[in-house]
């Protein structure tokens, strides 16, 4: 998600094996999160809060890692899942190898790259060795 | 399996020279469709702006920078950290105002004029290099700071050194809780 527009390029379903891209609902979730963002943002009692880094249920945990730039990544996960500090990272150099510098993409608009979905696909693999919950990364 | 974010293991290099004369090659084409030197100085900075807006983000990604809290770490992230990254130099800082808004890069090495004598006849106005100001005014943007960059000074206009300068400009709306750095 942009920080401005607040549009999804796509939603990772995690811990059930599935990799699922839901355009239809996307941009409503993607109006719905950037204002839970900006809400948590100025919450926040801490000063100089950037907004939702963690959010966590019973049934799955939310995670958000936001770049300097405003982007944020989020990834759903199984509450138990670990390694998903390292999988975000490894998701912002994936955007920002194989969405960013393919010329023909333009900023902002839904990433439909081959390559993008490829190595977004070997990282959730890997992610998903990384094992459930233990001494989380 | 992990390993720290910035480290790229397949990392390849390629000729520095081919890189260099791409960049001429560029230039020269430019030279040859507009008559004018700002038209040149305006494209090659517009071109910058697009690759800065994208680089970016590869930049965050790798160098695991933290935010920042004065313009003045800003420009020695650049100069330090960036330059080095993508040109392998390391220009000087230096802070040109007492409000510390206003900062100039010098660079002693600039591989990109590396095969450059002079400019031609005619062209004294062109920054051969203004691509690099557009890459840093587009860096800037993404990260919610406006600047203008140009150069200064420039070896290949007579100059004594190459300098790039860099005015941070307020926003008059900015909000306190949307400050990034």
């Amino acid at each position: 998600m942009n920080s401005s527009a607040g549009r999804i390029t796509s939603v990772e379903k995690f811990g059930k094996h599935s990799y699922l891209t839901a355009m239809e609902y996307i941009p409503s979730f993607a109006f719905f999160a950037n204002r839970l963002f900006a809400i948590g943002s100025q919450l926040s009692p801490e000063q100089g809060s950037s907004g939702i880094e963690v959010l966590e249920t019973d049934t799955f945990k939310l995670h958000c890692f936001q770049t300097l730039t405003g982007i944020k990544f989020v990834v759903l996960a199984d509450p138990r899942q670990a390694g998903i500090d390292s999988l975000l990272r490894k998701i912002y150099e994936i955007y920002s190898d194989f969405a960013l510098k393919n010329p023909f993409y333009s900023l902002e608009m839904p990433i439909r790259c081959e390559l993008f979905d490829q190595n977004m696909k070997l990282a959730l693999e890997v992610a998903e060795k990384a094992g459930t919950y233990g001494p989380g990364s | 399996m992990s390993r720290p974010a910035h480290r790229r293991p397949e990392y390849h290099k390629i000729n520095k020279d081919l890189f260099v004369l791409t960049y001429g090659a560029l230039v020269a084409q430019l030279c040859k469709d507009y008559e004018k030197d700002e038209d040149v100085n305006k494209y090659l900075d517009k071109m910058g702006h697009g690759i800065g807006t994208r680089l970016v983000e590869d930049f965050l990604a790798r160098s695991c920078v933290r935010r920042c809290h004065s313009y003045s770490e800003i420009i020695d992230i650049i100069a330090q950290v960036a330059f080095k990254m993508y040109l392998g130099i390391t220009p000087s800082v230096a802070c040109n105002n007492s409000s510390r808004n206003e900062f100039s890069l010098i660079l002693d090495k600039n591989p990109l004029v590396e095969f450059v004598e002079e400019l031609p006849a005619g062209r004294t106005s062109l920054c051969y290099c203004n691509l690099l100001c557009g890459i840093i005014r587009g860096a800037l943007e993404m990260v919610h700071l406006d600047a203008d960059v140009a150069f200064l000074q420039d070896r290949l206009k007579g100059d004594s050194v190459t300098e790039i300068g860099i005015t941070f400009l307020k926003k008059p709306d900015e909000k306190k809780y949307r400050r990034k750095k």
